[in-house]
């Protein structure tokens, strides 16, 4: 009963986390939601019994894929829309 | 009562990686910001990931791995899950950095040259 | 109007992909019964044969070694369209894009941990044929440590020659290795080394020689797409 609790706290915390991806307007959010996403998809992958694939995107999914989306935002814009983007840009960098 | 709840957590577990995917599609067909798009794609791809991987569970199944353990204990290779998914999964994690990484670096590219990531101020891409 | 067409769209898709995966059920033995599956086979093989305790990585290496060494040229592939699509001019090289300098913490502390992580890398790849862990995820350790250290020094550079020798004796020790069975009498990729006892470091015969080259050439090339992303230039509103 609690192994079934938990585990649907899990899948309702992935199917948030990537409805908060696609809607968020700060992608720098979205990109977080995208780590969160990887993070929840180890622990399931180790419990359907697959410890090779859970090491593998524990390491990519959680820091590589965030920090070169972390750096490709740095690079451009940080909103969706980029109608304010300087100043909303200045404030986050400051 | 715990089975009928077991059953239920069966199609769950479906349904999550279906529904990730979907979401993930819904991201690359309405959104306008290139950046969100790739963002999707990399949801597709942890749905999709997780669709693959639990085809190959058995319940009560044990990780395919000959422990000293296990060869003492089972002796039983049928109660192991499958590990084809899982190799086949190892390199699609693998082989989906390397393609986030160069749509990353079109991107930059892109938006050092038309100044925007708006789809529709590129190009007439969307429909 | 459009999301509405969308939605519907996807609840077609979604709901023939739920029924096709609903049918297939979840945790059954779904074969045809009188056949053996192909999973039973190769595990059998993997215990019995090549003596690997860890049957993804001999799945991965022996069974299905082609598909792999096509996965590691589709990195390095990646490593290079990347390198060509973000060029720059040579006075350019050296400017980092993250502005922040680390605060003494991190510094220090990335020094400290930088070791660990490297050895926590070997220990992975060297291992991946008698625990959970090999070439692959080995590398992106590696690539891991690197990527500490670049984002906590700021002028912490990796050689590139350096990267482009490790990567290319680790592939050319993949193909080398394959092309001794070719000498050996046998076909591309073939196990030729005596397998030894099951679960010792020293079993599986070219296993584990594949899995250490393959760990060398994604740790190297992995770094190399941090190294390229984190040197690039920002633009004039950064």
């Amino acid at each position: 009963m609690i192994y079934f609790i938990l585990i649907c706290i899990l899948f309702l915390l992935m199917i948030g986390a990537s409805v908060y991806a696609i809607i968020q307007k700060d992608l720098l959010y979205a990109v977080m939601a995208t780590g969160i996403i990887s993070l929840i998809l180890s622990i399931l992958y180790y419990l359907l019994q697959a410890p090779d694939v859970a090491l593998t995107e524990a390491a990519i999914g959680v820091a590589l894929t965030t920090i070169i989306f972390v750096i490709t935002i740095r690079n451009t814009v940080r909103m969706e829309d980029e109608s304010d983007k300087k100043e909303k840009f200045k404030s986050a960098v400051k | 009562m715990d089975s009928t709840l077991f059953h239920y957590l069966d199609y769950a577990v479906y349904g999550t990686a279906i529904l990730v995917m979907l979401i993930g599609f819904y991201g690359t067909m309405v959104k306008k910001s290139l950046l969100k798009i790739v963002i999707s794609l990399s949801v597709i791809d942890s749905g999709l990931n997780l669709l693959i991987v639990t085809i190959g569970y058995y319940k009560g199944g044990t990780a395919p791995i000959f422990s000293p353990g296990f060869l003492k204990n089972f002796k039983d290779v049928s109660k192991m899950v499958d590990p084809i998914p899982q190799a086949l999964v190892l390199t699609a994690i693998v082989i989906g950095f390397g393609v986030t990484a160069v749509a990353l670096a079109l991107v930059i590219r892109l938006y050092r040259h038309h100044g925007t990531l708006n789809i529709d101020e590129i190009k007439n891409l969307k429909w | 109007m459009k999301k509405v067409l969308v939605i519907l769209l996807l609840a077609v898709l979604g709901y023939y992909t739920a029924a096709t995966f609903f049918d297939i059920g979840f945790g059954q033995p779904h074969f045809i019964k009188g056949l053996e599956p192909v999973k039973d086979i190769y595990l059998a093989q993997t215990v019995k044969t090549l003596k690997v305790s860890n049957a993804v990585t001999s799945i991965v290496v022996n069974f299905r070694g082609f598909d792999t060494l096509g996965e590691v040229t589709v990195l390095f592939l990646a490593v290079t369209v990347l390198g060509s699509v973000l060029y720059k001019k040579r006075h350019e090289v050296g400017e980092r894009s993250v502005l922040f300098s680390a605060s003494s913490i991190v510094t220090s502390g990335s020094k400290l941990l930088f070791p660990a992580i490297i050895l926590l890398g070997a220990y992975v790849f060297i291992h991946g044929h008698l625990s959970p862990g090999g070439g692959f995820q080995g590398g992106v350790i590696i690539a891991t440590g690197f990527l500490l250290m670049l984002l906590s020094y700021e002028n912490y550079s990796v050689s590139h020659t350096a990267l482009s020798v490790v990567e290319s004796l680790a592939g050319i020790t993949f193909a080398g290795v394959g092309l001794l069975g070719f000498l050996h009498g046998g076909t591309f990729l073939q196990n030729f080394l005596p397998t030894g006892v099951l679960n010792n470091l020293f079993s599986g015969g070219i296993i584990p020689i594949i899995y250490i080259a393959v760990g060398f050439k994604v740790g190297a090339e992995l770094t190399g797409v941090i190294y390229t992303v984190l040197h690039e230039k920002g633009q004039s509103n950064g």
